[in-house]
């Protein structure tokens, strides 16, 4: 239940942040599995991404710590407490939604000043609330605005101070970036995570696009098909996917055949067509294996290493980009762009270096 | 905090059911009696259940305080939320059954119920329910809510659970009790028995599907007229729809806003005025029927009086309607798909055949059943000009109101009507579920439609040309024909008969309203004023839980809201005198009777405008405010309410409208003191009283057309608009 404010506020940053956690939470419509036993915890004070493809169940997730989803079965706990059964209404956690959700007949202050009033706090301290919120998130003056009048980024930001003059224990965040274009998105990320770090706030943020996801999360929550693929830090995901799934989505990967040889202690031989490289094994047998391969760990030279001929070229400014043919498949290659340019047709060598290819479990 | 909120509605509840128990008159009163029914009380006429069950001769009334103290024990022991709901469920239902049950069982003469009465003897006697038993009732309704809203019902939310369960409630009440009473008619004898025999005499009666006519000059069963007529309407008024509908939006005509305006005008058209104004043109001294025979020597003949003449008349009707429903369909073909078959080389006439047309079949078979169902629900052009050519509704009419008296024959011929409209009405549900709206996609659709083949276009405007002419001129003669002596006959300029109907006397008592008409038309404004905002206030909140709420049974529930809309106004009128004639619920007779009907009949209109607008409205809002604590109550009023006013105001003026326009149902509810405008001026018809008539009519579609330019301007002020799209462009960003 939500606490009745009072005219003074406690700090932001000393308000008190509380874990979300999902034990065996389940989120089934009719025979259709949304959320399939899925099993998490969101430590205080950090930026959680639920990241995955368009119907792998993490809107339906956020929603269900929202309370706008009843769970079909499990627990959701929020600071330790069980709140599964309670309805949005009584939960402390305020989402920014994906079309921002600004109520069109308010203005600005009264949008934002909304959550305090329903809370029974007098309007003029309602509105003092919601004026000192929203010159937290910079848009001071603007107060007596329509919602109508503000620009993309300003409706954002209007629909974060709305969230947060509660001083929610969870702040949620539903794709907020989508309806900006690509330039704003950027800043528009960063003064999020800015926000998040200085108030200590727990959050959960959904997201498709994994860049955004690196960019901006202490922790990523992978979800395919209902269910956590992996969960792990930026680096982790990257640097070591768990599956296939994880390699491909986060990131570009070339994913090759290969065959495990001996083992030493953490390291395995791999040969890949007539190459042989030292890479860490992660539980790997010896065998036929899969190899995820990141673009910018292919080199190009003139001669060596593995034979392969250019298929298709572009220029993008900051890299220039190739399709390689090769033995061992086509190879996505992406090489620094003031590099010099390679035509279609050309023959190549190509290289590799052994800290952007990992060995798939299988 | 919102728990302690809950506990204070729900004890706010049971202090009322305990009031209506203990203190309000327990039975209907005629409060035009002055006070003198409450001389003896809290005992006599207006006396409460607790008194008159304790020292009067009602004692089975004391009852009703054993489920009141469950519910009291439920709020007052300190129970889990779960026990106590489920106490308080227990005390609301009990209570609710029993004083129904004791309601039905218990009448004017005694025992309903023969087997109570041999069980316990005596006759006991009760009047219908008043102030105290309807609340009572009431307050047993809302304490279950709120018990089983404790119970985890809808996540808890006594809000919605209260709101369903009024809505249930009410329409069970007011549209399935009452056509179950007719039902049940059809197969009760006279005498009360079962009698299954005669029911089935009666409904394969050879007055209803007789088939005489095919074989020789024998007429054939009312049923088969009915089916007949029914289907030239749905026809006729397709192609007619249609072909308006393709001049509208697919030609450069200048024509629109006529055809706009065409549109509207049946909405505020009593349906029988446009009967009446045929008798002017057409009947045996109307103004064509006297040229003809003056010119050219056409003997003046009864033609119009039968199948053509209504057929005509209710073309001329439900062709707007059609016209609206097909527009829809038109503007909402992507211009994009007959673009892409332009650019596949296919030409305007194989675009129209191959693209275009089949798109439209889905809408052109709504517009059929649409026109097939209103000809069937339609009363006042039969009766009119329905001369020897029975139908269904006029038939029912006339077996309640008629020389003979049969009320199983009515409710039969109900049983009749209704299944065909129902069978109508599913066939369209089933299409509208798959189809109609498959063409309009969520994108945005740039391109220009496809002009019209010429064949089509010059076929469209043959058909559309002369038909506006025949409706205006037909309008022109309501507007004109009650300005003149007799039409047809002597076309002197008069107001007199405006003066008969709306005369107003400086007496000697001041300003008095001396014209005949001034009854009817203030009872028909006041009925129609109250019941607009019930009307609009209902609709619009099962609107609400329709498209904002997820229950079980929601499906039956929509079902149930949309049945009301199916059954013929006739059906309904018989069904309340039957159902509202006798306790506990007796209301023949009063205003109340009348709003309760047009609340009944005019709902739909308020849930569609309702679902529609809600649908445009982002759900995050509401969800939005749920995240920042508001409940469910606080969102529908404060996030909700500001954003629905233009479907608000459009479900008050139409249900405004529909109330001063309705015949079919209301013709067997009114009574002397609340007379309609509609019924009133039905009756200067069968009194020949055309001129009257149809000045009346021109004053209430006058008044109507005020209304509707009313909600224009206020809905155009609407200061809302919708959120502009994200504009990348922030300058302090």
């Amino acid at each position: 239940m939500k606490t009745p404010h009072s005219g003074t506020r406690r700090s932001p940053a000393a308000a008190a942040r509380a874990s979300v956690e999902f034990r065996a939470v389940t989120k089934r419509y009719g025979s259709v599995m949304a959320v399939d036993a899925v099993s998490f915890t969101i430590e205080p004070g950090t930026l959680v991404t639920l990241l995955g493809p368009s119907g792998c169940g993490k809107t339906t997730t956020l929603r269900l710590i929202a309370g706008l989803e009843m769970a079909t079965a499990g627990r959701i706990l929020i600071g330790g407490e069980d709140v599964t059964a309670r309805s949005a209404t009584d939960r402390d956690v305020s989402m920014v939604f994906q079309s921002y959700a600004l109520f069109p007949h308010m203005s600005v202050i009264e949008n934002v000043a909304y959550g305090p009033s329903v809370q029974g706090v007098r309007k003029a301290d309602a509105e003092a609330m919601a004026a000192e919120t929203l010159a937290l998130v910079g848009l001071r003056g603007l107060e007596q605005r329509s919602t109508s009048e503000l620009s993309g980024g300003q409706q954002q930001r209007v629909a974060v101070a709305r969230a947060l003059v509660l001083e929610p224990q969870v702040l949620l965040f539903d794709e907020p970036l989508s309806n900006l274009d690509a330039k704003l998105r950027r800043r528009v990320r960063e003064d999020i995570r800015d926000l998040q770090q200085r108030l200590n706030l727990t959050v959960a943020y959904v997201t498709h696009d994994q860049e955004e996801a690196l960019a901006v999360s202490d922790r990523i929550i992978v979800m395919a098909h209902a269910q956590v693929a992996q969960e792990g830090s930026p680096r982790e995901l990257y640097e070591a996917p768990a599956s296939l799934f994880v390699a491909e989505f986060i990131g570009d990967a070339n994913i090759v055949a290969a065959e495990v040889g001996a083992i030493v202690g953490a390291e395995a031989t791999v040969r890949l067509a007539d190459l042989e490289l030292r890479l860490p094994h992660r539980g790997a047998r010896p065998g036929a294996v899969r190899l995820a391969i990141r673009p910018d760990a292919i080199s190009l030279a003139e001669t060596g290493g593995l034979a392969g001929t250019i298929l298709k070229a572009s220029y993008l400014g900051k890299v220039r980009e190739y399709t390689v043919r090769t033995a061992i498949g086509d190879l996505f290659v992406t090489v620094p762009g003031r590099a010099e340019a390679l035509v279609p047709g050309r023959a190549v060598g190509v290289g590799f270096t052994a800290d952007g290819i990992v060995v798939l479990p299988e | 905090m919102k728990r302690s909120l809950a506990t204070a509605v729900a004890g706010g509840w049971l202090a009322a059911g305990w009031v209506a128990f203990a203190l309000l008159p327990w039975y209907w009163l005629d409060l035009s009696r002055g006070l003198q029914d409450f001389v003896d009380f809290p005992l006599g006429v207006g006396g409460s259940a607790l008194a008159l069950g304790v020292a009067g001769d009602r004692p089975w009334l004391l009852l009703l305080a054993f489920p009141l103290l469950l519910a009291t024990l439920a709020l007052v022991l300190p129970l889990a939320r779960g026990p106590g709901g489920a106490l308080l469920t227990l005390g609301g239902v009990l209570g609710g059954l029993y004083l129904l049950a004791q309601g039905f069982a218990i009448g004017l003469k005694g025992w309903d119920w023969g087997w109570l009465g041999a069980a316990f003897g005596g006759t006991p006697r009760q009047e219908g329910l008043g102030p105290g038993g309807t609340l009572l009732l009431l307050a047993f309704l809302l304490l279950t809510c709120q018990g089983l809203a404790r119970r985890g019902w809808c996540r808890g939310d006594a809000f919605v659970v209260s709101a369903i369960g009024t809505v249930v409630a009410l329409i069970a009440l007011f549209v399935f009790f009452p056509v179950a009473r007719v039902l049940a008619h059809a197969v009760i004898d006279p005498s009360g028995a079962f009698a299954l025999a005669g029911f089935v005499a009666r409904i394969s009666d050879h007055s209803i599907w007789g088939l005489d006519c095919l074989a020789g000059p024998l007429r054939c069963g009312v049923a088969w007229n009915t089916l007949l007529l029914a289907s030239l309407v749905g026809v006729g008024s397709t192609l007619l729809g249609l072909a308006f509908a393709l001049v509208a939006t697919r030609s450069n005509s200048r024509f629109k806003g006529v055809l706009r305006i065409l549109s509207v005008l049946p909405i505020i058209t009593p349906p029988f005025v446009i009967g009446l104004a045929l008798i002017l043109i057409f009947g045996r001294s109307g103004i064509a029927s006297t040229l003809l025979a003056e010119w050219l020597d056409v003997p003046r003949s009864r033609w119009i009086y039968g199948l053509p003449g209504i057929l005509l008349a209710q073309l001329l009707a439900f062709t707007p309607i059609a016209f609206m429903i097909l527009i829809g369909v038109v503007q909402g073909i992507s211009p994009a798909l007959e673009e892409a078959a332009t650019t596949l080389r296919a030409g305007r006439w194989t675009t129209f055949r191959t693209i275009t047309f089949p798109l439209l079949r889905p809408g052109l078979a709504n517009a059929f059943l649409v026109g097939f169902v209103e000809s069937m629900a339609d009363f006042g052009n039969p009766l009119v000009l329905g001369g020897n050519y029975d139908v269904l509704s006029t038939k029912i009419f006339f077996a309640v109101v008629g020389a003979a008296v049969d009320e199983s024959r009515a409710a039969v011929l109900a049983i009749v009507l209704l299944s065909f409209t129902l069978l109508a009405f599913f066939v369209q549900q089933a299409w509208l579920g798959k189809k109609v709206y498959t063409t309009v996609a969520g994108k945005g659709d740039g391109g220009l439609p496809a002009p019209l083949p010429r064949r089509v276009a010059l076929l469209a405007a043959a058909v559309v040309a002369p038909w506006s002419v025949f409706m205006i001129s037909v309008y022109g003669i309501i507007m004109v024909g009650g300005f003149v002596k007799s039409l047809g006959r002597d076309y002197t300029p008069t107001l007199v008969h405006l003066s008969t109907a709306f005369r107003i006397d400086w007496g000697n008592h001041g300003l008095r309203f001396a014209g005949s008409a001034w009854d009817s038309f203030f009872a028909t404004i006041q009925v129609a004023a109250v019941a607009a905002p019930l009307t609009a206030a209902l609709g619009l909140l099962t609107g609400y839980l329709l498209t904002r709420q997820s229950f079980a049974g929601k499906r039956a529930f929509e079902f149930g809201t949309l049945l009301s809309f199916a059954i013929p106004g006739t059906v309904i009128g018989v069904s309340y005198i039957v159902a509202f004639n006798v306790p506990p619920f007796e209301l023949t007779g009063t205003g109340l009777i009348l709003v309760l009907c047009f609340v009944f009949r005019n709902m739909p209109v308020g849930v569609r405008a309702g679902v529609a607008t809600l649908s445009q409205i982002d759900r995050s809002l509401d969800e939005a405010s749920l995240t920042l604590g508001a409940s469910s109550a606080t969102t529908v009023r404060r996030v909700v309410m500001p954003l629905l006013r233009p479907a608000l105001i459009a479900a008050l003026v139409y249900s405004f409208v529909r109330a001063m326009t309705s015949v079919s149902a209301v013709i067997f509810l009114v009574s002397a003191k609340y007379n309609m405008a509609t019924t009133y001026i039905v009756g200067r018809v069968e009194a020949g009283e055309f001129g009257l008539a149809i000045a009346y009519s021109a004053t209430l579609i006058v008044v109507m057309l005020l209304a509707i330019v009313g909600i224009q301007l206020a809905v155009g002020e609407r200061k809302l608009g919708r959120r502009a799209a994200p504009q990348p462009t922030g300058r302090t960003l």
